[in-house]
């Protein structure tokens, strides 16, 4: 076993362990600061995987923006974050042997596949290549319209978020 | 092994290399040592710079307010913040009743460590630094998202209303003053072709405040606000909140947080340098690279002057005139000379002197329109004025109205 | 060398647990967060593949950045909807949120 992986394992269980804390932890705001720590673990996967740009992307757009965003929407309805009792529904043990019963079929399935035990392909010097990457998302015959579509969706659920989130003043 | 005039560090580290593996350390593990040694004295010199930079924002405010600053300890009172550290590593570590414990201690080292980060992709010479990233400019703003964190998790974690008040109006302000950052950040990156800061430093032969100064002017505003200085500093306004995120924190803690905030403001100036000013060029730095940092020293220097300049001469905003300087002004600026950049470099690609003559006037007139746009919108929505100071024994209600019809 | 296998189950464990928790959280917060861990499972599948299928072209890293962007809409679109049912009903809760219950 190599160094790298071992470090692949340690990152991949401390996500997993911060990934189950997400889950079970008693305050939804510490499960809040465990979700970014295993927003960390899969950017450190991105970055076992030779695509720095996508490390940098998601510590920016995950832990900059989505991490924070839902901190504060836990802060800001907190009356009732800090309810005592369950925070987990009655007959979660039902839920877990569903999830249990699908990470088998999905990991059964893998071992199915073939091309499971394949080697990485080579990488010239510099990892990927950003851009390409670029040219890809603007070409007229590849993908500037899926690219488009998300351009318009964001715009969409901004706008969208804007106005439900908006107090438009109808309750005094 | 290279000459160690043309790259001194990467001399020594070779020599220590050359000695870790004598004693019979395997390679691999004396390239991390190696790596751990230099980020480990990196950062603590950057620490200890910011000694002399308390000492030295505390003397220029002095001076421009009339006052002496610091002068008791040492000559010209330049030992001034090393007693304050000594005093500060002695005080009572305070943790709140009711604290998260955890996370309350955790803030201010992430607050810290998020400032550090970027000093580890910034180009001090040709080839002193850290890493050359190829994503450089989105490292950074990521790694700005950490300092968002860290001052969200002090404010939650002191179970104080006080300190989440704070925390939240800190974290309304640094988040929406990173849109316009961000835009502005683009515009050496367009001009470039490149998001590594080494790539964007070599690239100037023309530094990019002469080529795109609207976004330098932009990314000079935001990052005085990203780094909750003077003009911004609403984030910790002694005089209306009790002190911000950092209420709960003393000793050490609470140092942290002040380290962080000075190297945050260095750090800033560092990056407009690099950006915007050309980084470490200058004349012969390439005969010997070490003028570079030299160069790159003076450049940033001086930025860091402006902003204690700033710091001392404006006023404090409101909250509601700082969103509005950011969403109003900031932002349209912003994608403004992104787009006027974008096209005049592309139609004048090729000739060089054309280009850079082109994006000036281009720049130019694009900030006098704007400016007289927002004058002319100022202007219509301005109060009217009360022209006529009122008299005392009058009844104020009738006097006040015909003054304004 | 990392085998592709790793990844694959590693990202499995992190979407199942997304499940877990979209499924056994009563706070409608704790689900959104489920649901982006689901998405960052997708992202380090597509990413793996990429790297030991596709590597040098970029067709998977586009796939990546659309789910990228999705996942944030839909934080956003999510989040504005949960603080709208906390002003109306005061509550996160989702097993309180039944209005449409007949």
């Amino acid at each position: 076993m190599s160094a790298f992986q071992i470090v692949f394992l340690l990152i991949a269980l401390l996500t997993l362990f911060s990934a189950l804390m997400v889950v079970f932890a008693r305050k939804t705001i510490h499960s809040a600061f465990w979700l970014i720590l295993a927003l960390f673990g899969v950017a450190a996967t991105f970055a076992t995987l030779a695509a720095s740009f996508f490390v940098v992307i998601q510590v920016a757009v995950y832990i900059g923006a989505i991490a924070i965003l839902i901190i504060f929407t836990v802060m800001l309805t907190r009356r009732s974050m800090e309810e005592s009792g369950d925070q987990l529904l009655p007959g979660w043990g039902w839920a877990a042997l569903v999830v249990l019963i699908v990470f088998g079929g999905l990991v059964f399935m893998l071992l199915q596949w073939q091309g499971i035990f394949q080697p990485p392909q080579v990488l010239t010097a510099g990892g990927e290549n950003l851009e390409n990457l670029g040219m890809a998302l603007v070409m007229p015959d590849r993908y500037v319209i899926p690219f488009e579509v998300a351009s318009v969706l964001l715009v969409a659920a901004m706008i969208g978020a804007i106005y439900v989130a908006g107090d438009h003043k109808k309750r005094s | 092994m290279t000459n160690w005039l043309e790259d001194p560090i990467r001399w020594i580290a070779e020599w220590l290399y050359s000695v870790l593996v004598g004693w019979g350390i395997l390679p691999s593990v004396a390239d991390v040592i190696l790596m751990i040694t230099g980020a480990a004295i990196l950062s603590t010199l950057a620490l200890l710079w910011v000694l002399f930079l308390i000492w030295f924002e505390r003397k220029l405010i002095g001076r421009i307010q009339d006052r002496f600053g610091p002068n008791r300890v040492g000559p010209w009172g330049i030992f001034q913040s090393v007693a304050d550290m000594i005093k500060i590593f002695t005080k009572e570590y305070i943790t709140p009743q009711g604290a998260d414990k955890v996370l309350y201690n955790l803030a201010p080292v992430l607050a810290v460590a998020s400032v550090l980060l970027i000093w580890a992709v910034l180009p001090f010479t040709r080839s002193i630094m850290g890493v050359n990233l190829n994503v450089g400019v989105v490292y950074i703003v990521a790694v700005g998202g950490g300092g968002v964190l860290a001052i969200l998790m002090a404010g939650y974690a002191s179970n104080n209303k006080y300190a989440f008040l704070g925390a939240s109006r800190a974290v309304a302000q640094l988040i929406s003053y990173e849109v316009p950052m961000v835009i502005s950040l683009l515009v050496p990156v367009l001009l470039a072709g490149s998001m590594g800061l080494n790539d964007i430093v070599q690239a100037q032969s023309v530094p990019y405040l002469v080529m795109a100064p609207v976004a330098a002017l932009v990314f000079f505003i935001t990052s005085m606000a990203e780094t909750g200085r003077a003009p911004f500093d609403l984030v910790e306004a002694e005089s209306e909140l009790v002190a911000g995120y950092n209420t709960e924190y003393s000793g050490l803690k609470f140092g942290m947080f002040f380290v962080g905030e000075f190297l945050h403001s260095f750090t800033a100036a560092l990056l407009f340098a690099v950006l915007f000013l050309g980084g470490w060029r200058g004349p012969f730095v390439d005969q010997v690279p070490l003028l570079g940092l030299v160069y790159l020293f003076i450049k940033t220097m001086v930025i860091y002057f402006l902003i204690i300049l700033v710091r001392a001469s404006v006023p404090r905003f409101r909250i509601d005139q700082m969103m509005d300087l950011n969403w109003k002004v900031l932002t349209p600026l912003s994608i403004l000379s992104f787009l006027v950049t974008a096209v005049i470099a592309k139609v004048l690609e090729g000739q060089f002197l054309f280009q850079v003559l082109g994006l000036l006037a281009g720049n130019v007139i694009l900030l006098v329109l704007f400016m007289e746009w927002g004058e002319r919108r100022n202007k219509r929505n301005r109060r009217p004025m009360v022209s006529q100071p009122r008299p005392l024994a009058t009844p104020a209600s009738d006097e006040t109205s015909m003054a304004q019809s | 060398m990392i085998p592709l296998a790793w990844y694959l189950i590693f990202s499995a464990g992190l979407f199942s647990i997304g499940l877990l928790g979209v499924l056994v959280r009563k706070n409608a917060v704790s689900i959104l967060m489920g649901v982006e861990l689901m998405l960052n499972a997708v992202n380090i599948n597509l990413l793996a593949f990429w790297r030991y299928l596709w590597a040098p072209e970029v067709d998977a890293q586009v796939f990546v950045a659309v789910v990228l962007i999705a996942a944030a809409a839909e934080a956003v679109v999510g989040l504005a909807l949960i603080i709208s049912a906390y002003r109306r009903r005061q509550t996160v809760v989702v097993d309180e949120m039944n209005l449409l219950k007949g």
